[in-house]
């Protein structure tokens, strides 16, 4: 309807539609009280004759009753008709809509545990249309069929968007004074949405429904038809600060971000802002080279914006070159600028610089693999006292050495951003059991020596485990 | 004088290949399957690159940047579609920032849309069952008449990018549909004495070679499609090979021997690495030569088996 109304030629037509839409809304409302405007006309004659007042209420209290009666009839009719449908008495799950589709092969003898679900009865044939009682003469309640909304045959459903959750279960055992997570946490269930938009762009939503409250942890627009090579993208979105930082939970290698990022990019949020980044495929015979341009509202992470001046800046160049049709090389270097929380005139400025390299053999890449990462942070914060120039890296190091067995180490070495004379530091080994694509289980010994002293051994352990569509993987 | 022609000569010679190579219709493929198909219609008007190689399973290929450079100056992506590249060729396609080889551009085309199709799972599906494709099988390239099918449809869409040459196209379709014909014919007959021959597969590569030629699929070294080989599921199936008399387990290349050798010890079965897709051994280097390979191999073996 929106869509007619936007045509300027079918104004007319539009126009009518409201109006009849209109006055369909409005007629069962006028028929319930069908008082208030009948006893305007009739007060005049009332103060005549009190006895032709008593007759019209009666009257209408006749006319109430009988709409109220066949209201009720035709209740009762839909209840029936939706227990029809679902199979399931009435008032359990009323939305559920019984499968169509023909049971896989059915089993000459069926188990003696048949799934719940599976109904007996042959199914249902989705009904287009429920026969209810017509409404009651003169009620003018809507009459004869009514549609049935959700049917399964409405192949509008084919454009819904991929859909995926992944659960992030996360446990902690040991000592750590400075900042001990819970034993167990189910830490966060990413829900993504996914779909191409028009012929010129794509959405990606992913939500994060966590302890702390549903947050969008990124959601976007990508255009991805602009000329010249650029790709474009708006929304809330993670900021191209290094690797680490773009990257979602389940795509790290670790159950924990590295001390750097916490230390210098502001906790395990990261950097994750609204704005728009624009970049551009640079276009040459020896490399893959990317430049990216962002700017974000200015509050995320380090960054704190105290007036819509306040923007923060993100540039970034990645250059990627295979060595060999195994091994490639990938570094990247970035630079954030924005606002910080010390106030209006104080900002903070980031340089990140990350190499990955990697090796996987193309005919035994289902059994090896190997990546080597590295990611030096730069940060220089202004507050009261003075500049603040502080320095963090990790080295790390993945190797798969079997089908679904992965083992790494990380070394995390960080000042923090607030003092540089604080450092933490500290090594960390992971070993990661992949039961299939869709789940992995990670445990990982963790020991880091914080700056107060204090150090911290912990076992850190995982599970992850992804439903629903099967979501391209992160290079 | 001389060094000057030489050079003015050189100079000619490479703005020529120059111009004859923008006027190639540039192909990306997902697999060198399709990109030998794309070579046998498009001959010398195209120039055609297959992102994956024959001897890595296409369905765990890498989204590597390098890749985005190749699509991005592509006129057509020909892919095996069926959810086949689903984990490593979306976010490639976005990233190239060409809107012509994404799906429903004119230069998009998925090679499974004409093509018979084998294992549309019916009814409920669920990951319980695997890594399976809800599409149908995407193997489906190893029946010759499948491959004439995608020749056929890669003709059309060569054709629709560049009518000047659709004739050149329909001519080079010709004579392939004439070469694969007669292959067909040869490959059949080879195998015809071993029609009905019982083998197992490691992964479920092979239902549309097996339809083709008459095989006939009794088990698979992967308990369920992408779950490894598990201690429980090889010994059922190799009380099952030993009851039936299964002598031939089919390997492709890019998966662990170790555990189709121990059930080949086991039960005196052969174990043969077969492969699934051009490239994947230096012999078979294209479409029709892949089934000169895999077949010889398939017979040469059925052979000795019955001789003994």
């Amino acid at each position: 309807m929106y869509d007619w109304c936007i045509d300027i030629h079918r104004t007319r037509r539009c126009a009518a539609v409201v109006v009849a839409f209109a006055s369909l809304l409005t007629a069962p409302a006028s028929a319930q009280v069908p008082a208030v405007p009948s006893a305007v006309p009739a007060q005049a004659p009332a103060q005549n004759d009190p006895q032709q007042l008593r007759q019209e209420l009666d009257k209408l209290r006749q006319e109430f009753e009988a709409i109220r009666d066949a209201y009720g009839q035709r209740l009762t009719a839909l209840e029936a008709r939706i227990a029809a449908t679902s199979g399931v008495p009435a008032g359990t799950a009323p939305g559920a809509i019984p499968p169509v589709t023909t049971l896989p092969d059915a089993p000459v003898n069926p188990p003696a545990t048949a799934p719940v679900v599976a109904p007996a009865a042959a199914p249902v044939p989705p009904a287009t249309a429920a026969q209810v009682p017509a409404g009651a003469a003169g009620a003018e309640g809507p009459q004869g069929a009514l549609p049935v909304y959700g049917s399964q045959a409405a192949s509008s459903k084919i454009f819904n968007p991929d859909i995926a959750v992944i659960g992030n279960f996360l446990g902690a055992v040991g000592k750590n004074d400075v900042a001990p997570g819970p034993a167990f946490d189910m830490s966060e269930a990413e829900t993504t949405f996914q779909a191409i938009v028009d012929p010129y762009a794509r959405a990606d939503f992913f939500l994060s429904f966590s302890p702390e409250g549903v947050e969008i942890e990124e959601g976007f627009l990508t255009l991805t038809s602009l000329p010249g090579g650029l790709l474009a993208k708006v929304g809330k979105m993670k900021q191209q600060v290094g690797k680490v930082n773009t990257l979602h939970p389940h795509s790290l290698s670790w159950t924990d971000r590295p001390l750097a990022n916490i230390n210098l990019l502001g906790g395990e949020e990261g950097l994750a802002d609204s704005g728009i980044s624009v970049s551009k495929l640079i276009v040459n015979p020896l490399l893959f080279l990317e430049a990216t341009g962002e700017v974000y509202q200015g509050n995320s992470g380090v960054f704190q914006s105290h007036s819509r001046s306040d923007v923060s800046w993100v540039a970034r160049l990645r250059g990627y070159r295979d060595i060999t049709e195994a091994t490639n090389l990938d570094v990247g270097a970035s630079y954030a600028r924005g606002h910080n929380d010390a106030g209006a005139d104080f900002t903070t400025e980031l340089v990140a610089v990350d190499a990955t390299l990697r090796y996987r053999p193309l005919q035994r890449a289902l059994y090896r693999r190997f990546l080597g990462r590295t990611e030096l942070f730069w940060s220089r914060r202004e507050q009261p006292d003075g500049r603040v120039p502080a320095f963090g890296m990790y080295v790390s190091g993945d190797y798969q050495f079997a089908r679904r067995w992965f083992g790494g180490v990380r070394y995390d070495w960080s000042e923090r951003a607030y003092d540089d004379r604080l450092n933490d530091k500290g090594p960390s080994f992971v070993l990661t059991f992949w039961p299939s694509e869709f789940s992995q289980v990670r445990g990982q010994y963790r020991r880091i020596d914080f700056a107060e002293g204090t150090t911290s051994n912990e076992l850190l352990f995982q599970f992850l485990f992804s439903i629903g569509a099967h979501g391209a993987h992160v290079f | 004088m001389k060094k000057w022609m030489t050079i003015a000569l050189a100079l000619a010679l490479s703005l020529a290949t120059a111009v004859r190579a923008g006027a190639q219709t540039k192909v990306v493929t997902t697999t060198e399957d399709l990109a030998s198909l794309v070579k046998e219609i498009g001959g010398e008007k195209v120039s055609v690159e297959s992102l994956a190689r024959g001897y890595q399973d296409p369905h765990f290929v890498e989204a590597k940047p390098s890749f985005v450079i190749k699509l991005h100056s592509a006129d057509l992506l020909a892919v095996v579609g069926r959810e086949l590249e689903v984990a490593w060729l979306p976010p490639l396609i976005t990233q190239s920032r060409n809107s012509k080889v994404a799906p429903g551009g004119p230069g998009y085309l998925d090679a499974s849309e004409t093509v018979k199709i084998l294992d549309i799972p019916t009814g409920q599906i669920t990951r319980a069952m695997g890594d399976v494709h809800p599409q149908g099988n995407p193997h489906y390239w190893l029946d010759p008449g499948n491959g004439r099918r995608i020749a056929k449809a890669i003709e059309g869409k060569l054709g629709q990018l560049s009518p000047k040459d659709a004739a050149f196209f329909a001519q080079r379709y010709a004579d392939f549909d004439r070469r694969l014909t007669e292959a067909e014919g040869r490959w059949k007959a080879a195998l015809a004495p071993y029609k009905g021959a019982k083998i197992v597969t490691y992964h479920r590569s092979w239902p549309n070679f097996a339809d083709a030629f008459g095989l006939d699929v009794v088990g698979y070294v992967e308990p369920k499609p992408g779950i490894p080989p598990s201690p429980a599921h090889t010994l059922t199936l190799m009380e099952e090979m030993k009851r039936q008399g299964i002598k031939l387990i089919l390997v492709e290349p890019y998966f662990d021997m170790k555990t189709p050798n121990a059930i080949g010890r086991d039960t005196g079965a052969k174990v043969l690495v077969m492969t699934p897709s051009v490239g994947g051994v230096k012999e078979a280097s294209d479409y029709i030569k892949l089934f000169d390979y895999d077949i010889n191999l398939l017979v040469s073996t059925l052979k000795s088996q019955a001789g003994h």
